[in-house]
């Protein structure tokens, strides 16, 4: 592992990806940009600093996956996708127009993308057979995957849950995007979820409870999850638009980009300068 | 007076020989078993569809998911996705009703290299009732873009089958039966794509599948011995159609009847009068089950109720020819 003084790289890094999240929904008139403000760090972070992969070679057999389960985040994979070097960062300005590879929600089609995902809780069970796949064919790689909360409504991610820790995969990691809202509002008034962390421990998932949007904290848990035997839960406490003042903890921003060229700029200098 | 010859009172079906496709199945994924690409997952039924065969030979590639088809289904994908040749079984009411939208999304828009192979279609399910018999899954499954869809009509067939979609990549569903069903097979009679002729006619075309076939091959027997002269038609590959041999036989017989063990909605059925009112309008009825849910029964009796067997047919043709093309 290298020094903390990557901490810096990543933290610019992740303002890069802000900012293209919050200009190319705005060029799609449409798009998820609360949801994606709040996976960010965490998204980041494991391509920028974690990931075993090759952008040149996007299919490299031995690479890590990611499974971006909460695909309407798409905005948050995509630009690190293009950050990374697998395509080029102009294609983000096609996001969700006719033609463009770029769909709403993540398609395996697109150089990066490791599963489709969009109806909610599927990606969460690729994830799994993508780390059950790693053991039946002697390989090294690992399977980092991210769920939603709002997500965590769907039956078949209890499934999973289920699924992963009976299978003992310890090659999956996954983080939980706890921003406590949904496309209705938040969380806990529409289908409480309450203490997800002791629902995933008592599922017999290792667990940690992190701040998602702690460079340090990020990096201790994945640093944690390579000590740990079973599949690992890591709760990425976060804050829902985080970045953009009047975005942040707003469920209006949970499916909707901003709407003009003033509030436009106003993001892009708070991402840049803080607030 | 009840005509037995042409319906499955035990006077028929007893003496017919029969041989079971699931355990044709169990037996024919076993033998690809040695491919060590080959993963095969079940949702606790193993021992009704037969991969508890698989299991026994290759215990590290055998997965019980659970009663749980919908991460299932998922988890199938992502085995596929990272090179594995996937089988998930389940019977066909949960592994395509329940997991439909992990079908649609995880197996069909991804691409995924996974064959849902489905037993207990049908009423022939018999004594557990409508709940467990699924009689709207050719229709759920061949409505998905990318999915190959299969109803043999008995065991051999099954096998060919079985071994076409092993080596095959992408996305298929295949359709079996609970009851052992009549021989037509011994092997070697399967071409994808294709309908199967079985017998040749020029009065009128059945067009059949799964175990309605054999009822078919009766039924063209019976209506021979009436000066009735029917082809016979096998639809085993239900998606893609085989257009060429339906246009062909409303060309040169000018009627279509369809049988199935399916809702008359969305079945083998409804592609046929697709295939015809496109290309060459005929008369084309339609044997199946109307609108309704199974219940519970022997499944020959009910099959008898449900008029799904060769006097249903025989009937079906006789009011095709009353209708003037």
């Amino acid at each position: 592992m290298q020094e903390t003084n990557d901490v810096p790289y990543i933290k610019e890094k992740a303002k890069e990806v802000r900012k293209l999240i919050i200009q190319m929904t705005y060029a799609a008139k449409s798009g998820h940009p609360g949801g994606s403000l709040s996976a960010t760090d965490v998204l980041t972070y494991l391509y920028f600093k974690e990931m075993r992969i090759d952008p040149k070679n996007p299919m490299w057999e031995d690479r890590d996956r990611f499974v971006l389960s909460k695909g309407h985040a798409s905005p948050a994979l995509y630009s690190v996708l293009a950050l990374r070097g697998f395509f080029p960062v102009e294609k983000l300005f096609t996001f969700r127009k006719l033609g463009s590879e770029l769909q709403g929600h993540v398609t395996n089609h697109v150089p990066g993308v490791d599963a489709t995902a969009g109806s909610l809780g599927q990606g969460f069970s690729n994830a799994i057979g993508m780390a059950l796949a790693a053991r039946l064919k002697n390989k090294s790689y690992r399977v980092f995957a991210m769920i939603g909360d709002g997500e965590s409504n769907e039956g078949s991610v209890w499934e999973a849950a289920l699924s992963a820790n009976h299978l003992k995969l310890s090659n999956l990691i996954v983080f939980l995007d706890r921003n406590m809202i949904q496309l209705d509002g938040f969380t806990e008034n529409i289908l409480s979820l309450g203490n997800m962390e002791d629902k995933f421990r008592s599922f017999g998932w290792a667990t940690r409870t992190i701040n998602g949007h702690s460079i340090d904290e990020i990096q201790k848990a994945v640093e944690w999850s390579k000590e740990n035997e079973g599949p690992k839960m890591i709760i990425a406490k976060t804050i829902k638009g985080k970045g953009v003042s009047f975005m942040e903890n707003n469920p209006e921003y949970h499916g909707k980009p901003v709407q003009d060229e003033k509030k436009l700029d106003e993001a892009l200098k708070q991402i840049e300068e803080g607030f | 007076m009840v005509d037995t010859e042409l319906t499955w009172l035990p006077e028929l079906i007893n003496k017919v020989e029969k041989r079971s496709q699931r355990e044709a199945y169990g037996k024919t994924i076993t033998l690809l078993g040695k491919d060590k690409n080959v993963v095969v997952l079940d949702a606790d039924l193993s021992s009704s569809t037969h991969t508890n065969l698989f299991q026994k030979s290759y215990p590290d590639r055998f997965f019980n998911m659970g009663i749980a088809e919908n991460n299932m289904i998922g988890v199938a994908s992502g085995l596929a996705q990272s090179g594995m040749n996937v089988f998930a079984s389940s019977f066909a009411v949960f592994a395509t009703g329940r997991a439909y939208d992990l079908i649609r999304q995880s197996v069909c828009y991804a691409e995924s290299n996974v064959k849902i192979v489905a037993t207990h279609a049908g009423l022939t399910v018999g004594e557990d009732g409508a709940t467990h018999q699924m009689l709207e899954d050719l229709g759920l499954m061949s409505g998905l873009p990318g999915m190959k869809v299969f109803s043999p009509s008995d065991a051999p067939e099954t096998e060919e089958i079985i071994n076409y979609v092993y080596e095959n990549k992408g996305p298929a569903y295949v359709r079996l039966s609970r009851e052992k069903v009549p021989l037509i097979h011994t092997g070697n009679s399967f071409t994808f794509g294709k309908n199967e002729l079985l017998e040749e006619g020029d009065d009128v075309t059945i067009i059949s599948t799964g175990i309605m076939t054999y009822a078919a091959t009766v039924a063209a027997r019976r209506l021979k011995s009436l000066g009735i002269s029917a082809r016979v038609l096998n639809m085993s590959t239900v998606k893609p159609v085989d257009k060429e041999s339906i246009i062909k036989a409303a060309r040169e017989t000018g009627k279509i009847v369809t049988a199935e063990e399916h809702s008359i909605y969305n079945g083998i059925g409804s592609r046929v009068a697709e295939v015809t009112s496109e290309n060459y309008p005929v008369p084309v009825l339609r044997l199946g089950v109307y609108d309704k849910f199974g219940e519970s029964g022997n499944a020959w009796e009910l099959m008898d109720k449900y008029n799904l067997n060769p006097l249903g047919i025989v009937k079906k043709v006789e009011e095709i020819m009353k209708v003037r093309a």
